[in-house]
């Protein structure tokens, strides 16, 4: 008996992410999510510019390659065409909270009818570790190495308190994928978000507070203590937006 | 529709590319061209099709991008600082293969420039506009009944090529009417066995991509783009040739500045002048072949355009400078007059260069 | 023959109205036509202006920058345009709204006081229509006929109660004499 296997929504093949990179996992939820709702034949995913570039390579699903920061606008050609599919981007900070800002918060604000992954490690990752929009203030990166400077570059980007702001969006929830627990709450987020779109709510982000051990400098282990440490507290989790659920509670 | 009727050039490229199976619709509005987001606002939740506001022309050319990839006809129209914006999409298309529609009804440039008619976006349009080695079917309409069949073939093109085409417009021609039969309209259909509509678990995964780190397959990829422009200059050049038989003068126009053209050259037929006009309806592909075989006849071509003489140098290209080009233009939004060709054409006759 | 007429007044005064209608009459009478705005801000309050070419040969340029009828409806349009129209052309002009005279003795005046006709038979927004009445009559190669299915193309659906007032206001145009 198979007790452990990978999920069909993910090709056999290698995946390029540096060495305890979290990518590999957030890749795996998806994937499980998707399996497990059994849309794989009609799913359709957008990969970001940024590390996870290559998920068209990973995800056994069709898949689109988009500009930086423009997935959002894609998924919604792409839903649009055919609102049975199911489609989903993951895009990380630089991605969706810089370069593509605007996509993201109007995607969100049509409520279109479509599932974000957001992966947000507070670092550019593939252009070997500049300032991100989510970097933390003081935080040392290539590009703001004496620390970022927030009278000089202003302060993180909190997205999901922000995008929860809108009368848009479905559902927005800050998870983390730094131990087993916030692993078990991350797959359970993602895997609603999808199904959130099967049921025709609409748009639901889940962000996921991301390690970049490479770029943050730190070992693997010691990343994810760095996470939990400084990210967690800046970037608190949780459920920032659900409407089904409020709309329940006042029903009450 | 099987009569004639009056419509605005605009809402004839609208109508068409519906008629042309066209479903979705995502623009950002911009003067000259916002009667083809409005026509589309008011008629595609009418027939079951999607038009979308975007938040930028950015967002609108991604979301062109995205129901490109899924297979689906799409389309999107702007004005020149709004395909400025939407060249980055535009490269994405090329690199990726996918066919798309999208119009520019030009303004006045640089910068914001101004709302009235020009043709000087001709270099970002026949030279590519975003970046990476690509080209885009450039098609020139000079009528409103060309708005609408020109949007058809564009379509057709699209498909068939895997590629993007241009509507190459002027302000006046999106804004004038003229009579249109729309009756006519035959379109192909295209198999996309390469679109994103989901496996079905029935066959591998598609990807619509335009990432290739191992430069040896992006060479291959873009070897592989230029072999299908090949074929697209071979097969696709449209040209009009008018009184071109015994012309001695050869003026070379497209859009509204050939229409300004026409009136001049009948004016100086009548003076006896034997001058003809070439009017390429592709700019890409360029009509070559029939400027080089003009070059041996006529004495002198003027490229008559609404821009400081961006098609000159294709002119002298594609004659190979046989011949002088000189140049007949105005800019900035205005519109040169019949007798400021005619003027050109009589100092031509003379011998002079104008 | 190409009739290049020229129709030019403020924005609000039903420039383009007047000109979308004289192209539908020009298409029904199976003639090349077009039909051309100035666009932009100015539409909105400023100064309006139409080309409109009806003829038997195909439309060229579509800009009428020598018109062989010039409707003027205000006085700037009057003094912008006098001097493009061609000797022996026609100018219709509001004489309720313009007081001056034209200065050209080379080409045929028709004084028509549109606006003051207009308030008077009760549809005081008509006075462009008025004068495409009296331009109807001046015409050479136009008719009266079908007037109504031209009207018809150009009235909007949710308008068509304002069909009769129009063809009066077209035939009190045609049917005046200065």
């Amino acid at each position: 008996m198979v007790v452990f296997e990978k999920p069909k929504s993910l090709c056999d093949v290698p995946l390029h992410y540096c060495p305890g990179c979290t990518h590999g996992i957030i890749h795996r939820l998806v994937a499980e999510a998707i399996d497990e709702l059994g849309i794989e034949g009609r799913t359709i995913g957008v990969a970001p510019v940024g590390c996870a570039v290559m998920a068209y390579n990973y995800f056994n699903c069709d898949m689109v390659e988009a500009a930086h920061g423009r997935a959002p606008a894609v998924a919604t050609g792409i839903k649009r065409a055919d609102p049975e599919n199911i489609v989903f981007s993951y895009q990380g900070d630089g991605d969706l909270a810089s370069i593509g800002t605007a996509e993201t918060v109007h995607a969100a604000t049509r409520n279109e009818n479509i599932t974000v992954i957001f992966v947000n490690n507070a670092i550019y990752g593939m252009t070997g570790g500049q300032m991100a929009p989510t970097t933390l203030p003081g935080q040392i990166t290539q590009t703001s190495p004496y620390g970022r400077d927030v009278k000089h570059c202003g302060y993180p980007v909190k997205i999901s308190e922000m995008l929860s702001q809108l009368e848009g969006p479905e559902y927005i929830e800050r998870v983390a994928v730094n131990n087993v627990k916030n692993i078990r709450a991350a797959k359970k987020a993602i895997k609603k978000a999808f199904q959130n779109q099967v049921e025709g709510k609409g748009f639901s982000l889940i962000e996921v507070i991301s390690s970049c051990p490479t770029n943050w400098g730190l070992s693997p282990e010691k990343a994810l203590q760095w996470l939990e440490e400084n990210m967690i507290p800046y970037y608190p989790l949780g459920v920032y937006k659900d409407r089904t659920a409020q709309k329940e509670a006042e029903s009450k | 529709m099987s009569e004639k009727v009056l419509m605005k050039g605009n809402e004839a490229i609208a109508e068409a590319a519906i008629l042309a199976g066209c479903r979705h619709y995502f623009g950002y509005p911009i003067t000259p061209q916002t009667e083809i987001a409005a026509y589309m606002a008011k008629k595609m939740p009418k027939i079951g099709g999607c038009f979308l506001q975007a938040e930028s022309e950015i967002a609108a050319i991604n979301m062109v991008y995205g129901v490109a990839g899924a297979g689906k006809r799409v389309m999107t129209s702007s004005s020149s600082p709004g395909i400025s914006l939407k060249s980055e999409g535009l490269s994405y298309l090329a690199g990726s293969d996918l066919p798309a529609l999208v119009v520019n009804v030009q303004r006045g440039g640089p910068g914001l420039g101004g709302i009235q008619p020009s043709q000087s976006d001709y270099f970002q349009a026949t030279k590519g506009g975003g970046h990476g080695d690509y080209k885009m079917i450039v098609l020139a309409p000079s009528s409103v009944q060309e708005m609408a069949s020109l949007t058809v073939k564009g379509f057709d093109l699209a498909d068939k090529y895997r590629m993007t085409a241009m509507i190459l417009a002027d302000g006046t021609t999106g804004q004038m009417m003229e009579p249109v039969n729309l009756s006519e309209v035959e379109v192909q259909h295209y198999d996309k066995p390469w679109a994103v509509t989901g496996t079905k678990m029935q066959r591998e995964h598609n990807i619509i991509n335009s990432l290739f780190l191992e430069p040896e397959e992006l060479e291959k990829y873009n070897f592989a783009r230029f072999e299908r422009y090949k074929e697209v200059e071979e097969n696709e050049v449209m040209v009009e040739e008018y009184l071109m038989d015994d012309a001695e003068i050869c003026v070379v126009a497209f859009g509204i500045a050939a229409r300004v053209s026409k009136n001049a050259i009948n004016e100086a037929r009548k003076k006896g002048i034997k001058v003809g006009l070439i009017r390429p309806i592709t700019l890409w592909p360029f009509p070559k072949k029939t400027l080089l075989a003009a070059a041996d006849k006529v004495k002198q071509f003027i490229s008559v355009e609404l821009n400081m003489g961006q098609m000159v140098e294709d002119i002298e290209l594609a004659t190979k400078c046989k011949k002088p080009v000189t140049l007949c233009n105005r800019t900035g939004g205005m519109i040169p007059s019949p007798q400021q060709v005619l003027a050109a054409i009589e100092e031509a006759d003379k011998g002079g260069q104008a | 023959m190409m009739n290049q007429i020229l129709i030019a007044g403020f924005g609000g005064q039903g420039v383009l109205f007047a000109g979308k209608f004289l192209a539908n009459k020009g298409l029904i009478e199976d003639k090349q036509v077009s039909w051309l705005p100035s666009y932009g801000p100015e539409m909105r309050g400023g100064t309006a202006n139409c080309s409109v070419i009806i003829g038997d040969e195909p439309v060229g340029s579509p800009i009428v920058n020598e018109p062989n009828t010039l409707v003027a409806m205000n006085l700037p349009s009057l003094k912008k345009y006098e001097n493009s129209v061609v000797p022996g052309g026609l100018i219709l002009v509001d004489s309720s709204l313009i007081a001056a005279k034209v200065e050209r003795n080379d080409v045929r005046v028709c004084y028509v006081p549109a606006t003051e006709l207009a308030k008077n038979a009760g549809f005081a927004t008509l006075a462009n229509m008025i004068l495409m009445g009296k331009l109807l009559k001046e015409s050479d190669d136009m008719s009266f006929d079908d007037t109504e299915d031209a009207l018809k193309k150009v009235i909007p659906a949710r308008k068509m109660n304002l069909l009769d007032v129009n063809l009066q206001a077209l035939k009190t145009g045609y049917d005046y004499n200065a």
